[in-house]
């Protein structure tokens, strides 16, 4: 198992290494001079542009220059952002619980009402449920995820006034960040009422960032399970006098779960990207926002940075997922 | 009272293209302690007519039966989950694919535990006692340690003597044994065949064994009956069958023995069993049948008196007085 890890582990450097370049290059082909957009309106001289050329390096070949921040990268420096000077690591540290926390709740919020409704109509197959089901999965997946924040927002948060419109908290609550994921704080602050607000706050961002993900689980789900229940286990179970909630749980969910986990996993990047346009709607103060914001400030370290680390979560991720696949089951697990 | 009684049971699966009649009126019954064949052709219904006794079939199945009855009570007019309580419990089943008929996830000790704990209640040590004891009953060496193994660490004749270990663990009155040696090497058949007459002897269980090997019926059942296209077309001991069989296409499937060849090349049956699009007329059996003529091809038999194995055959009076040969 151990060596099994370790040889995935070493399949990362190259991907890694493709990352860095992609998104090295990515960002210097987009049009736009970082240094003009530095000085704003104003401009700048002709002499302390090239100061500043000079001194990010812009006047070396790209080729030193990739291989100047490759070399960073692997001392564990990302640069400092050219807007405001901070170490790009720092800044992404700050903001990243935000996102994580966002995220975490969508797949909650995935997992927790496909993986049902995947075993319900995998069980029901062709009855209304699961006909229903499959068309709303089948709705949500195509729907456009701005629209279908804005449409909650018209409804829930303008027509009903039942949800907050944008942030992560009111701001009648004031406390310091311990963890930096909000539910956790507010409940550490002790204020009365700071915990409920932070939910309510999730409650939008979380939905929206979790439709497609629920979706995908949802039709996964349904169809690994469909094709399970037709194996000769689970005729055995049945022939055992075993009642249906338990063959259709245990017996054939878990083994319907090796493809649905790895749409979990794969959900993950979807997730990070869906962030970046969940985040910019709602306001919510997360590496998505911060991403947006860098990309069109043409902040190079920042656009590099967070991209690897996205990319790099994305990574741990599958290999989780694929460690998951041996616990699962067995019959996959390497000697 | 016979153990289990099925009068006229006929299952029709829903298709694409319409109702497919796959056992037509079949009528079965097996005493306390008897060992009962099932033979026929695949395509035959010998595993759809035991699936539909144990309700396993898919639920584009319509099964009607006038009887279809375990000790006196009839399967059909009970609950679903009354029918759990005997299902796994008094009657049990193992299949033709040990390797799949496990489940892959989860420990052989896991599966035949969670038999003992749902039918029999037992708790924990009790379960994992008796769960060595059934291993060391099927003649599996080193028991205690094979508990913790997966059906993939194991080869298929372990994991059918698993299967067959499950099936008795709560000390069923009835094993369906459907083809249970058809996937496995010819030298672990006949250990898989000795066990399961062995259980039979030792728990006093009915034993149902469906088979399509002559020779299999000839070592180890009491009674025999014949399947064709749904159809039961004879019944006899297995002694008066051998010597004396009644329905012609008992006659050709003894004759196809190589044991009993007489020539050089093997004797076979001409043909295929009708399917769903090219089921004859008359008697079902006339396609393929030397003695057929146009009563056969147009007026389906009915089945004999039990002086003549219940066969059904317009011609089976003529043909074992040898008129017809």
């Amino acid at each position: 198992m151990f060596g099994y890890f370790l040889t995935r582990l070493g399949m990362f450097i190259p991907t890694f290494l493709g990352v860095t370049l992609i998104s090295f290059m990515f960002i210097r082909v987009l049009p736009g001079d970082p240094i003009i957009v530095m000085a704003g309106e104003r401009g700048m001289s002709e002499e302390r542009y090239q100061e500043m050329v000079e001194k990010l390096g812009f006047d070396k070949p790209v080729l030193e220059q990739y291989w100047d921040y490759l070399v960073g990268v692997l001392h564990g420096d990302l640069g400092e952002s050219f807007v405001t000077k901070k170490p790009v690591w720092d800044e992404f540290f700050a903001l990243f619980p935000a996102t994580l926390e966002l995220s975490i709740c969508a797949m909650i919020f995935a997992v927790a009402l496909g993986l049902p409704a995947g075993v319900i109509a995998a069980v029901n197959r062709g009855k209304f449920f699961d006909r229903a089901l499959m068309s709303s999965a089948l709705i949500g997946y195509s729907m456009p995820i701005f629209w279908w924040a804005l449409l909650l927002i018209i409804v829930f948060s303008g027509n009903l006034g039942w949800t907050p419109v944008s942030g992560r908290i009111d701001l009648l609550y004031y406390f310091p960040s311990v963890t930096g994921f909000m539910l956790i704080d507010s409940l550490l602050s002790g204020q009365e009422g700071a915990f409920g607000s932070a939910v309510r706050h999730l409650i939008l961002p979380t939905i929206v960032l979790g439709t497609i993900p629920l979706a995908v689980i949802a039709r996964q789900t349904r169809s690994a399970m469909l094709e399970v229940l037709g194996e000769d286990y689970i005729r055995t179970a049945r022939a055992k006098g075993l009642a249906p909630a338990r063959i259709n749980g245990l017996h054939a969910l878990r083994n319907a779960l090796i493809p649905v986990i790895t749409v979990i996993g794969l959900s993950v990047g979807t997730l990070l990207a869906g962030a970046i346009l969940t985040e910019t709607i709602f306001s919510w103060p997360g590496i998505g926002k911060w991403m947006v914001d860098s990309i069109f400030r043409r902040d190079y370290p920042v656009v590099q940075g967070g991209l690897l680390m996205i990319a790099v979560i994305v990574m741990l991720v599958n290999l989780l997922v694929d460690v998951l696949y041996g616990v699962i089951n067995p019959k996959i697990r390497r000697r | 009272m016979s153990l289990l009684d099925i009068r006229n049971l006929t299952v029709e699966f829903a298709t694409a293209s319409g109702q497919f009649r796959a056992v037509d009126g079949v009528d079965l019954s097996v005493d306390k302690g008897e060992l009962m064949a099932i033979v026929g052709e695949s395509g035959s219904g010998k595993s759809v007519s035991m699936l539909a006794l144990m309700g396993l079939l898919p639920w584009t199945a319509t099964i009607t039966a006038d009887q279809l009855s375990f000790e006196g009570i009839d399967l059909t007019k009970i609950s679903a989950r009354d029918r759990r309580k005997i299902i796994g419990k008094d009657i049990a089943m193992i299949f033709q694919e040990p390797m799949s008929s496990l489940n892959p996830c989860f420990t052989v000790g896991f599966q035949i535990k969670e038999a003992l704990r749902i039918h029999l209640g037992l708790n924990r040590k009790d379960r994992h006692q008796r769960a060595i004891e059934l291993f060391d009953q099927v003649g599996i060496p080193a028991p205690e340690s094979r508990l913790n193994t997966f059906p993939h660490q194991m080869s298929g004749g372990m994991n059918q003597r698993v299967m067959i270990a499950m099936a008795i663990a709560c000390k069923p009155k009835l094993l369906i044994a459907d083809e249970p040696t058809t996937a496995l090497d010819v030298t672990i058949q006949a250990q898989i065949l000795d066990l399961l007459v062995r259980l039979r002897d030792e728990q006093g269980m009915g034993l149902v064994l469906i088979t399509h090997d002559m020779g299999v019926v000839a070592e180890t059942a009491e009674r025999v009956q014949v399947q064709y296209a749904g159809q039961k077309v004879e019944e006899q001991a297995v002694k008066d069958l051998f010597r004396t069989p009644r329905h012609p296409y008992t006659t050709a499937l003894l004759n196809a023995l190589p044991e009993r060849a007489t020539s050089k090349m093997l004797p076979t049956i001409p043909g295929v069993v009708p399917g769903q699009f090219d089921r004859p007329k008359g008697c079902l059996f006339s396609p393929r049948c030397q003695y057929a003529d146009d009563l056969c091809r147009s007026l389906p038999p009915t089945p004999h008196s039990a002086e003549f194995g219940k066969a059904r055959c317009h011609y089976v009076e003529k043909i074992t007085t040898g008129e017809l040969a």
